[in-house]
């Protein structure tokens, strides 16, 4: 009997080890082989000896956009060898954390918050870029831009892409059948307005709801307004918390952003009353424009994706964007905007390699011309970019006479930038006045 | 969507490992567990036999080694016990002193920030009304369903109505109650149930997951509508398992059924109702992915996981939300206290 039970057993035994042999013997082995040595691989040939080495990016880009960060670094993975593994993530902020302490961080991550960079820095996890990637970042990048990934002296991360968030989209279709002109002041904005809303649209369509980073398209809202009316410098001392978050330069910008989306004659075109703008998507929020129940919405460069399919997006089309007037003509031209940074947290020669690769403008251009990107990269050509948002987005960022500010919220730290400040302004727009809710955020702010 | 078999084979070889990996381990220990008390047993079988062949005392199964034999058994359980959670709990009461990147001791500021900052204090009011109410409502429902459907026709489709919620998943369920609560302008057609109704009756539009307190309140909701099936369930079973003789002699005694409620129905089933009880009100300590999804802790919604994760994770404040797991770790420690003493006495009375 016993006998009988372990014959059994060893049967079992022996069918296991024989699945384990089979699988082993599954594993195939595709690895790319470089055509190094063709003609147009002659320009990476800077970029060294790394052939069969691989270089892992996390990063929140997924999807399509993920396919199109494939495609454009195809031809450098092709001529070095550099097998370039991107994985993107919805969680992309709270898991880099997880990674990186984990012991199982990526070799490079796109940050899009220098605040999370800075984070990253401070913990000793990041290391500093290679002296080409150096010289490659700022051949390409202005100071504006490298000061953001740049800590104690150190260049952390060079910037990748960008957006221009200093935006109010608009139907040029609906423009000119009644007669609107885009207006180029602050004035002229709120009298459009006005105009608007006596014809019976609400001119304004705002929303914030954004899942766990609900808050975040008021944020930029203020920080635009603050940014016309207050200017740069004192807009670099309250991101870096050198006036209070509650100074009255900043209770200033909120009212004035407040004259827009607190007034229930403006808005919220298409969905209600002010209280319905912190329950609209971000992604829905524009759409009234299409059918005709709203003429403005304030949203970023990339809003151009969310609009529904067969809109035409263009200077003559269903949609388009025109610049978000300054308010004080002596702060100059300012625009507001974001993008992220290739940090890295390895300093292997092939990690190095692809970096660099990021940084140059052989990469900016690659990727433009697969469309829907924009960088600040000087080498991006503009004949390279098909939409013509990302135009205007792309010469905005290259105008001589623009100031760029980083996105605010995204240069405090996230307990701020991502955590109360959002929070504070969902307060805001749910009803809770200006003092109380600059004054909750400043104590907040260790 | 097309979907290439061959594009995702990777991941198809991937899920391949992990189950062989699964069947290797779990096989490995069953196989383990099998061949090493039988080899000890056909030992000790041969010595019985042996010891009457020659007619000297049977030896006896040594005392010591059963115990290295309870010592094998669980020692897999200690390890993993030790690595995935005793170790985890220690980390994370450390961690609740030091500051938020874990470099330096701090004392108990983070705790003195847990019961001083307005904002946090909220989310502890807010989870105590929760700890209070879900557990309450809805085993009070459930009790009170179970009795009323007890032995009626159609008891079976009449209990499946209320458990099925328990199917769906808390992210569903509030994304539904989401809807229900949804809020559209009064010049457009209502997607909202509760609103629909509301216009319906002449009435104006309510935002009604903006309206503290009474948003937690329509949270809490959600989690009753889950949970309800659960109580009922549980103190159905309970009551029918109720010896027939007690109700019938009950009956022969005369009793209203109000009496036979408070003085059969429920000493009887008083076991059952403390697991539902215990049960519920620490699933609502842990919850977490109502507040999310449906309002993501804004409007003064937020509860003490939802914080823990915001401070933890999305801030990087390691110190604030180790301070937030602690208490909300202590605060469960009576709950399960009083549940062992209880599971205790039972099997002693």
């Amino acid at each position: 009997m016993a006998f009988a039970r372990s014959r059994q057993t060893l049967a079992i035994a022996g069918a296991l080890g024989l699945a384990l042999g089979v699988t082993a013997c599954g594993t195939g082995n595709d690895k790319k082989s470089s055509n190094a040595g063709s003609a147009e691989c002659a320009a990476y040939e800077k970029y060294g000896d790394n052939d069969g080495k691989k270089v892992t990016i996390y990063s929140s880009i997924r999807d399509i956009e993920a396919d199109r960060l494939d495609e454009s670094w195809k031809q450098f993975e092709d001529c070095t060898g550099i097998d370039i593994d991107h994985e993107g993530s919805a969680e992309f902020e709270a898991q880099l954390g997880v990674r990186v302490d984990g012991g199982n961080a990526p070799d490079l991550a796109f940050i899009p918050q220098p605040g999370l960079l800075k984070r990253f820095v401070d913990a000793g996890k990041l290391k500093p870029v290679g002296a080409e990637t150096k010289t490659e970042a700022e051949a390409n990048y202005s100071p504006d831009w490298l000061k953001y990934g740049t800590l104690n002296g150190q260049l952390y991360g060079a910037p990748l892409g960008s957006n221009v968030k200093s935006y109010v989209w608009y139907s040029p279709k609906m423009f000119k059948d009644k007669g609107w002109t885009v207006p180029t002041t602050w004035d002229e904005l709120i009298k459009l307005s006005d105009t608007i809303a006596a014809s019976g649209t609400k001119p304004w369509c705002a929303g914030i709801e954004s899942g766990d980073a609900t808050g975040w398209p008021a944020t930029d809202w203020i920080e635009d307004v603050l940014l016309r009316t207050a200017g740069p410098e004192a807009y670099d001392q309250w991101t870096t918390h050198g006036i209070p978050f509650n100074d009255p330069k900043v209770a200033d910008a909120l009212n004035r952003a407040g004259t827009i989306l607190k007034n229930d004659k403006y808005v919220n075109g298409g969905f209600g009353g002010v209280k319905s703008i912190a329950t609209t998507s971000f992604q829905e929020a524009g759409i009234p424009i299409t059918t005709g129940k709203c003429a403005l919405h304030r949203q970023a460069s990339f809003y151009a994706n969310q609009w529904p399919q067969g809109t035409k997006v263009a200077e003559d089309g269903d949609v388009f964007a025109f610049y978000f007037p300054a308010i004080d003509p002596a702060q100059g031209k300012p625009v507001l905007g974001g993008g992220e940074f290739v940090g890295a947290f390895a300093d292997r020669p092939e990690v190095q390699a692809v970096q660099t690769y990021l940084a140059s403008g052989e990469f900016a251009n690659s990727r433009a011309k697969i469309g829907d990107w924009v960088s600040a990269n000087k080498k991006l050509d503009l004949a390279n970019v098909p939409n013509p948002v990302d135009r205007l987005s792309v010469q905005l960022l290259q105008d001589e006479k623009t100031v760029f500010r980083f996105d605010g919220s995204d240069l405090m730290p996230a307990a701020v930038g991502a955590g109360t400040f959002w929070k504070g302004m969902v307060e805001w727009i749910n009803g809770k006045d200006t003092a109380t809710v600059l004054n909750g955020i400043e104590g907040s702010w260790k | 969507m097309e979907f290439d078999f061959i594009a995702e084979k990777d991941k198809f070889l991937m899920l391949g490992y992990g189950l062989l990996a699964f069947v290797a381990v779990v096989g490995g220990l069953l196989l383990l567990l099998d061949v090493v008390p039988s080899w000890f047993a056909r030992r000790h079988e041969a010595k019985l036999v042996a010891a009457s062949a020659s007619g000297a005392p049977l030896p006896r199964w040594p005392k010591q080694r059963e115990g290295l034999f309870a010592l094998f058994f669980l020692l897999p359980t200690l390890l993993l016990l030790a690595v995935g959670l005793v170790g985890p709990a220690i980390r994370t009461t450390l961690l609740s002193f030091m500051d938020a990147g874990s470099n330096d001791w701090v004392g108990l500021r983070n705790y003195g920030w847990m019961f001083s900052d307005p904002a946090i204090l909220r989310v502890l009011t807010n989870t105590l009304v929760w700890v209070i109410l879900v557990p309450l409502v809805a085993t009070s429902f459930g009790l009170v369903y179970a009795v009323l459907v007890d032995k009626v026709r159609f008891e079976a489709v009449a209990k499946s109505l209320i458990f099925l919620p328990m199917a769906i998943s808390f992210v569903g369920a509030s994304i539904i109650w989401k809807f229900v609560y949804a809020y559209r302008g009064d010049d457009q057609q209502q997607i909202g149930l509760l609103n629909q109704i509301v216009v319906s009756l002449g009435g104006e539009p309510k935002f009604f997951l903006q309206e503290s307190p009474l948003n937690t309140l329509l949270l809490i909701m959600i989690m009753v509508w889950i949970q309800a099936g659960f109580a009922m369930v549980v103190l159905s079973a309970a009551i029918k398992a109720i010896p027939a003789d007690i109700v019938e002699a009950a009956r022969l005694d005369g009793v209203t059924p109000w009496q036979m409620f408070w003085q059969i129905t429920m000493p009887n089933i008083r076991p059952a109702l403390i697991v539902v009880v215990v049960t519920l009100s620490i699933a609502t300590l842990k919850v977490f992915d109502i507040v999310r999804t449906a309002t993501n802790g804004n409007y003064d919604t937020s509860v003490i996981a939802n914080e823990m994760y915001n401070q933890a994770f999305r801030y990087g404040q390691n110190g604030q939300g180790s301070a937030l797991a602690v208490f909300l770790f202590v605060l469960v420690i009576p709950i399960v206290i009083y549940q062992i003493r209880n599971l205790r006495q039972q099997r002693e009375g």
